[in-house]
C-alpha cells in the first residue's frame, strides 16, 4: 500500500526505479496467500482438521517455498536493474486525493527473505510434526505458524512502509499467539503479554517514522519515500532513521528494548526456532537495509544503528555466558548475533548486504541449533537446565553432529558460515575507520571471543562430560521427523557461508540492485589475512577457557553463588528487567495509582457533582411549576417584560 | 342620504380582492372539510358519523396534501398581499397536513377503549355524574372532535402563510380555539382533562393579548401590518424605534408561547399531560411546526433587516428553552409529561436555526420541525398503547419491563427516543445536524456548544426509559401494552418509518428543504 496526497511534494529523480511484474512474478501474492489460506483453514475449521491439519501447514509453506525458487531463477534471468520487480494489487482506499494502494515489491532482497522464511520455516514445520506430535493442539499451533508465515511475507514483500507495517504487526500478532501457546502456564502467559506490550514500544517508533514520512513525502511507498531521499532536511532524515531503529530495536530484541526475548523462550521450542532466532527477530535488520536510502544521507542515524548493535552484541554474549537454561543460552545468542547484524547495516553503504548474508547463515545455524535444543529436550522430558544435561552425543548422535555444524558456525570456525559472516562484520567494523571504528570493531572481535566461551561452555555441558541426568530420565535420539529438519539445516549450517559467498557474486553481489554495490572503506588498517587471524585467535582463547571450565571440571549440580558481581550481574541478564521495572513499570505503576485517584475524586467526582447539580437544579425548577395558572401568568408577564426590556436594551447597546 | 351617496364612491377606493384560489386550495380543501364536517354533525345519523367524520376529515387531508403537491414550487402573494404561498409555506403546510393524517387516525382509534376511544363520550355530562356512568362502555362518542381538528388544522395551515399580521392574528385564533376545546375532551380523568383546557384557554388567551398588543404597536410603527411593509419600514423610519422595539417584543411573546419556548412554556406539561393524547400529539407537533413556520417568516421577512438586535435575544431564549427544557424531564415520573418537556427542548432546538438567519438556518428549521413532529406525534401514539384498568398508564414505573413483554412496541419506542435523542442513524440526528451546522456557520458557535450540552442531558432522559423498558425486570402488576388498531398501527408505521429513513437517507429531504428555503417577500 502507497499513500500518496496528490497536493504533497513528489519527488522524481535519483532512487530505485521498479518495473511492473509480468509473467512469473505476476504471482507474488500466491507467497502469502497459500499459508494465509492454511492458516484460515486450520484455526477455523477446528477439530475436524485435526487429522491434517499439520500436513495441509507444512503443504502450504513448502509450495510458497517451490514458487519463490521458481521466482528466484526467473529473476537470476534478468538483468540487475530489472530485477527490481513491482506489482500494484489493488486501490485499498481511492478517497478523492487521499490514495491507498496496495503492491508488492519483489526484489534480491525480499526474494532473500521469501526463501530464507519459506524454507526455514518450512524445515521447522515438518520439525513440528514430530515436536508437537503428543499435543491436543497441534493443528491450532499450525495454523498460527502459517499465520506467521503469511505475516512474515507480507511484511518484506510490501511496497510501501504501510504494507510493512501491516506484516510488522501481523507478525507481533502471531509472536504474541505462540509465545503464550501454552497459556495455561502463567509464565508462557506473562511472556506474551511482556513480548506484546515491549514490541509496542518499538510499534510506536514505526509508526511515527511512517507519520514522518507521510508528512514529508506526501506517502510511504517505497518508491516515493526513496527517490525523495537525499532531497530532504538531515534532521529529518535523522528523525525518521532513528525511530525506524527504535521499530527495530523493538522488533529484533536490541538494546534497550531487548528483555522480552529471553522470556519469549517460554514458547514451543520451534517457535524460537523459527520466529525468535531465524526470522522475526530480524525484521529490524530488514527494515533498516531496506531503508538504505534514508540511512545513506543521515550518518548520525547510521551512528545511533551501530551503537545499539554493538551494545546489543555485547550485552546479549555477556548474559550468554551466564544462562544454565539452554534456551535462554541460545536467547541471548540470538540477541548478540542480530547485534552484528544491526552494526552492519548500520556501518552503511556498501555493508549494508554483509548484514543480510550474516542474516541468511545465522538463520541456517541458528535454527539448526534451536532444533536441537529442542530435541535434546524432547529427550529429557523438557528439562531445560543445562546442568542436568551431560554426556549425550553418545545417545543423540545426529542432534550432536547438527549441533556440532551450527555451533562450528557460530563462533566462526574456518570454512563454516560464521566464518564468512560474522568475520566480514568485524572486518568491515574495523575499515569504517577512525575512533569509531576502532571502538566498534573491537567491540566486534571481543564479542567473538565471548560467543566461542558461552557457545563451548553450552556443548561441553550439553554433550560432554558424565551424565547429570534427573532420575527417569532415558535420552533417546529424536523420530526422523525431527532430525531430518535438522540435518538439512545443518547442512545449510557448514555451507551457507561459503556458497553465498563464492557462487556467482554471491548474495552481496546479488543484493546489489536492491543495497548498492559493495564499496570498499579506507584501506584497512590490518591486512584481512591478518584480521582473520586475530578473530580466530580471539575466539580460540575463548573456546578453551570454556573448555578448561566446563569441559575438564565436573559440572556442579547448582550455580556457585561465590562468583564476581559481573556474572551476578549476567545472571540476572545484566538487570535489563529490572532496569525496565524502575525506569518503566514503577513510574507507569505511579503515574497509574495517580490517574485513578485522580478518576476517582477529580473526573467521577466531576461527574457525580454534575450529575447532583443537574438534578438539583431539575428539582428546584421543578418548584416553579406549581400547577396555579395565576403564577403561569405571572411567569409570562415578567418573561414579556424580560423581552421588551431585552430588545430595546440591545438596540440602545 | 350622504351615506347612500357616497356608497358608489367607497366601491370605487375598495375594489373586490383578487384572490388566487388555487395557491389557497390546501387550506380551502381542509377548511371545506371542516365546514361538511359540521354538517355531517347536524344531519348525519349518530351511529355513521364517526365513521364519516374520519372520512371528510381524511379526504381533506389528503386533497390538501395532493393540493401541496400540486403547488410545489409556486412562489406569490395573493389576497391584496396578506396571504404568501412560497416555499417555507407549502413546506410547513405539508408537514402540517401529514401529521394531521396521522393525528386524526389516532383520534379515530377506537379499539383501545371499551366503546369510545380517547375522546369523552358526552363531553357535556358533569365529571363523575350518573349521565356519565350511563354513558361510559357505551359507544358515544363526541364526534364534534373532528371537525373541530380540521379547524384547528386549517388554522395551522394558515398560520405560516399568513403575510399580514392581522391575518396572521386570525389564524393564530382559529387554531388556537378548537384546540382549547379539544383538550377538555378527555374520556378518562376528565377532570385533568377540564382544568388542562381552562388553564390552555387562560394562558392562550393571555398571550394572544400580547400578541395583538405588539401588532398594534407595530402598526404604530410602520403605518401597515403586512410583513413586507413593515420590513421596508424597517430599512427607512430612524424614528420611533421605542415602538418598533416593544411591538416586536411583544409579538415574540406571542409566538413563543406557541412553540412553547421558556419563560413562556409552563402551560405545556399540564397541558400535554391532561389533553387526551391524541391532541397532545397534534399540539405538541402541528401547533408547534405551524407556529415556527410563523416564527420564521416574521423574523426573516419583517424583521430580517434588524437581525442583529433580535438575535441577541433569541439566543438566550434558546439556550432557556433547551437547558429548562432537558433539565426538568430528567426529574420527571410520569413519561407524558417527559415527552412535554421534551417537547419544550426541542423547540430551543430549532431556535438555534432560526438564531442563523440564514438560508441554511430556515433549511434545517423546516427539515428539523418535519423530522421532530412525525418521531414525537408516534411516540405519543406509543402511550396510548400502554394501558392499565385506568386508562393509560404513563407513569414512568410502570414501563420497567416493557421490553420483555411487547419487543415491538418497546423497539419503535426506543427508535424514536433515539431519534428524540439525536442519536446517528435517526433523523433526529440528522435535523440537529443540519440545525446546529447551521448555527455555527452564521457565528453562533457558543450557541450551538451550549445546544450540544443540553442535548447531552436530554439524552440521559431518553435512554433512562430505554434502560427501563429493556434492562429492569416487569413490574407484577404492570399495565398490559394493547393491540394496536388499523389506525393507531398505520400511525405509527408512518412515524417510526420517517424517523429511521431520515436518518438513513436523509439527503433527499434536506435537499427538498434546502429549495424550499426562500421566503417570498
Amino acid at each position: 500500500m502507497s499513500v500518496t496526497a496528490s497536493s504533497a511534494l513528489l519527488v522524481q529523480g535519483a532512487g530505485p526505479q521498479y518495473v511492473n511484474a509480468t509473467g512469473l512474478f505476476t504471482l507474488s501474492w500466491v507467497l502469502i496467500a497459500l499459508p494465509l489460506l492454511s492458516a484460515a483453514v486450520l484455526l477455523l475449521t477446528g477439530r475436524r482438521a485435526n487429522a491434517w491439519g499439520h500436513l495441509l501447514g507444512c503443504a502450504s509453506v513448502l509450495c510458497s517455498f517451490v514458487l519463490g525458487l521458481a521466482m528466484l531463477f526467473a529473476m537470476l534471468g534478468r538483468s540487475g536493474p530489472d530485477r527490481l520487480i513491482d506489482q500494484h494489487l489493488f486501490s485499498w482506499i481511492p478517497a478523492g486525493s487521499f490514495q491507498v494502494e496496495a503492491g508488492l515489491l519483489l526484489d534480491p532482497l525480499s526474494m532473500t527473505f521469501v526463501l530464507l522464511i519459506t524454507g526455514v520455516g518450512g524445515m521447522i514445520h515438518i520439525y513440528s510434526i514430530g515436536y508437537m506430535a503428543h499435543d491436543p493442539e497441534r493443528r491450532r499451533f499450525f495454523g498460527e505458524l502459517n499465520l506467521f508465515v503469511a505475516a512474515m511475507l507480507l511484511l518484506v514483500l510490501g511496497d510501501s512502509f504501510l504494507t510493512l507495517y501491516v506484516g510488522w504487526e501481523g507478525v507481533g500478532l502471531a509472536s504474541y499467539l505462540l509465545i503464550g501457546f501454552w497459556s495455561y502456564k502463567p509464565t508462557a502467559a506473562t511472556a506474551a503479554k511482556k513480548a506484546f506490550l515491549v514490541n509496542r514500544v518499538g510499534d510506536v517508533g514505526l509508526s511515527l517514522a511512517i507519520m514522518l514520512m507521510f508528512a514529508t513525502f506526501g506517502t510511504t511507498s517505497f518508491a516515493g519515500v526513496f527517490s525523495g531521499a537525499d532531497r530532504m532536511m538531515a534532521a529529518t532524515a535523522t528523525g525518521i532513521g532513528l525511530l525506524l531503529l527504535l521499530g527495530a530495536c523493538g522488533k529484533s530484541a536490541q538494546f534497550p528494548l531487548q528483555s522480552w526475548l529471553l522470556d519469549a523462550m517460554e514458547g514451543p521450542t520451534p517457535v524460537s526456532a523459527l520466529i525468535h532466532a531465524a526470522t522475526m527477530v530480524t525484521a529490524g535488520v530488514y527494515l533498516i537495509a531496506r531503508s538504505n536510502p534514508i540511512f545513506d544521507v543521515s550518518p548520525n542515524a547510521r551512528l545511533g544503528v551501530t551503537i545499539v548493535g554493538a551494545v546489543t552484541l555485547l550485552f546479549g554474549a555477556t548474559i550468554g555466558c551466564a544462562y544454565d537454561d539452554i534456551k535462554k543460552v541460545l536467547a541471548s545468542s540470538t540477541m548478540s548475533q542480530v547485534g552484528y547484524m544491526i552494526l552492519a547495516v548500520g556501518i552503511g553503504p556498501g555493508v549494508y548486504a554483509l548484514g543480510i548474508v550474516q542474516l541468511v547463515c545465522h538463520g541456517f545455524f541458528k535454527a539448526t541449533m534451536f532444533l536441537g535444543a529442542g530435541s535434546v529436550m524432547h529427550a529429557t522430558k523438557d528439562n531445560v537446565n543445562m546442568r542436568h544435561y551431560g554426556g549425550l552425543r553418545r545417545l543423540m548422535p545426529i542432534t550432536f553432529l547438527t549441533f556440532t555444524a551450527g555451533y562450528l558456525a557460530i563462533i566462526g570456525f574456518p570454512f563454516f558460515s560464521g566464518f564468512y559472516s560474522k568475520d566480514k562484520i568485524i572486518e568491515a567494523a574495523f575499515d569504517k575507520g577512525g575512533t569509531s571504528g576502532l571502538v566498534l570493531g573491537s567491540a566486534a572481535l571481543l564479542g567473538a571471543g565471548v560467543t566461542a566461551y558461552y557457545m563451548t561452555r553450552l556443548m561441553a555441558m550439553t554433550f560432554f562430560g558424565r551424565p547429570r541426568w534427573e532420575e527417569g530420565v532415558t535420552p533417546n535420539e529424536s523420530p526422523r521427523s525431527m532430525t531430518m529438519p535438522m540435518i538439512v539445516l545443518g547442512i545449510g549450517a557448514v555451507f551457507a557461508g561459503a556458497l553465498l559467498t563464492f557462487v556467482g557474486d554471491g548474495l552481496a553481489g546479488f543484493l546489489t540492485p536492491s543495497l548498492g554495490p559493495a564499496e570498499k572503506g579506507s584501506p584497512p588498517v590490518i591486512s584481512a589475512s591478518g584480521q582473520t587471524l586475530l578473530i580466530l585467535a580471539v575466539a580460540t582463547v575463548g573456546a578453551v577457557i570454556a573448555y578448561l571450565q566446563f569441559g575438564r571440571r565436573s559440572v556442579p549440580d547448582t550455580a556457585r553463588q561465590d562468583v564476581p558481581v559481573v556474572v551476578t550481574a549476567a545472571r540476572q541478564a545484566l538487570y535489563g528487567d529490572a532496569v525496565n521495572e524502575a525506569v518503566f513499570m514503577r513510574p507507569g505503576q505511579y503515574t497509574t495509582r495517580a490517574l485513578v485517584f485522580f478518576d476517582n475524586f477529580g473526573v467521577d467526582g466531576a461527574v457525580r457533582g454534575l450529575a447532583a447539580l443537574v438534578g438539583g437544579s431539575s428539582g428546584r425548577l421543578r418548584r416553579v411549576q406549581t400547577g396555579f395558572v395565576r403564577s403561569y401568568a405571572l411567569l409570562m408577564f415578567g418573561g414579556a417584560a424580560l423581552v421588551v426590556i431585552g430588545l430595546t436594551l440591545a438596540y440602545a447597546i | 342620504m350622504s351615506t347612500a351617496q357616497s356608497l358608489p364612491a367607497l366601491a370605487a377606493d375598495f375594489p373586490a380582492p383578487q384572490i388566487a384560489y388555487s395557491a389557497l386550495s390546501p387550506m380551502v380543501a381542509v377548511f371545506g372539510a371542516a365546514l361538511i364536517g359540521v354538517l355531517v354533525e347536524a344531519f348525519a345519523p349518530r351511529r355513521a358519523r364517526a365513521g364519516l367524520q374520519l372520512a371528510v376529515a381524511l379526504l381533506g387531508l389528503l386533497g390538501g396534501l395532493l393540493a401541496v403537491g400540486l403547488l410545489a414550487g409556486t412562489r406569490e402573494v395573493t389576497a391584496v398581499g396578506a396571504v404568501a404561498v412560497d416555499g417555507p409555506a407549502l413546506f410547513v403546510q405539508g408537514t402540517v397536513l401529514a401529521l394531521g393524517v396521522a393525528a386524526m387516525l389516532l383520534l379515530a382509534e377506537r379499539s383501545l377503549e371499551s366503546g369510545g376511544g380517547a375522546i369523552v363520550a358526552q363531553a357535556a355530562t358533569v365529571p363523575g355524574s350518573a349521565d356519565e356512568r350511563a354513558l361510559v362502555g357505551t359507544d358515544h362518542l363526541q364526534t364534534e372532535v373532528f371537525p373541530l381538528a380540521m379547524l384547528a388544522i386549517g388554522g395551522m395551515l394558515l398560520f405560516p402563510a399568513s403575510n399580514d399580521l392581522l391575518l396572521m392574528f386570525v389564524a393564530l385564533e382559529v387554531l388556537s380555539l378548537p384546540l382549547y376545546l379539544m383538550c377538555g375532551l378527555a374520556r378518562r380523568r376528565r377532570l385533568l382533562s377540564q382544568e388542562a383546557a381552562v388553564k390552555y384557554f387562560l394562558l392562550g388567551a393571555f398571550s394572544s393579548a400580547f400578541f395583538l398588543y405588539g401588532l398594534a404597536l407595530l402598526y404604530g410603527y410602520a403605518g401597515t401590518v403586512s410583513l413586507p411593509g413593515i420590513a421596508a419600514a424597517t430599512q427607512v423610519t430612524a424614528s420611533n424605534d421605542g415602538l418598533l422595539y416593544t411591538g416586536l417584543g411583544l409579538l415574540t411573546v406571542g409566538l413563543l408561547f406557541k412553540i412553547s419556548a421558556v419563560p413562556f412554556h409552563s402551560w405545556t406539561p399540564d397541558v400535554y399531560q391532561g389533553a387526551p393524547t391524541p391532541v397532545t400529539a397534534l399540539m405538541a407537533t402541528g401547533t408547534k411546526v405551524a407556529a415556527f413556520g410563523a416564527l420564521l417568516r416574521v423574523y426573516y421577512v419583517a424583521f430580517g433587516a434588524i437581525r442583529w438586535d433580535w438575535r441577541p435575544l433569541l439566543w438566550v431564549i434558546a439556550i432557556a428553552t433547551m437547558a429548562v427544557g432537558a433539565l426538568l424531564a430528567i426529574t420527571q415520573r410520569d413519561v407524558k409529561r417527559m415527552l412535554a418537556y421534551s417537547s419544550v427542548a426541542h423547540a430551543g432546538f430549532i431556535l438555534t436555526g432560526v438564531v442563523a438567519a440564514t438560508r441554511a438556518g430556515l433549511a434545517g428549521s423546516l427539515f428539523y420541525l418535519l423530522a421532530y413532529g412525525f418521531t414525537t406525534l408516534a411516540a405519543f401514539g406509543i402511550l396510548t398503547l400502554v394501558r392499565d384498568a385506568d386508562g393509560e398508564a404513563t407513569d414512568l414505573s410502570s414501563w420497567a419491563g416493557l421490553g420483555r413483554r411487547s419487543p415491538m412496541v418497546a423497539g419503535a419506542f426506543a427508535i424514536l427516543l433515539l431519534a428524540l435523542a439525536g442519536i446517528p442513524l435517526t433523523s433526529g440526528f440528522t435535523g440537529k445536524f443540519a440545525v446546529f451546522s447551521a448555527a455555527a456557520d452564521a457565528g453562533a458557535a457558543g450557541l450551538v456548544v451550549v445546544a450540544v450540552v443540553c442535548s447531552a442531558i436530554a439524552a440521559f432522559f431518553y435512554v433512562r426509559v430505554i434502560v427501563l423498558m429493556f434492562f429492569n425486570e416487569p413490574a407484577a402488576d404492570g399495565p398490559t401494552v394493547a393491540i394496536p388498531g388499523a389506525f393507531t398501527s398505520a400511525a405509527l408505521a408512518l412515524g417510526v418509518a420517517v424517523t429511521v429513513v431520515l436518518g438513513v437517507f436523509p439527503s433527499p429531504l434536506l435537499k427538498l428543504a434546502d429549495q424550499a428555503a426562500l421566503f417570498i417577500r
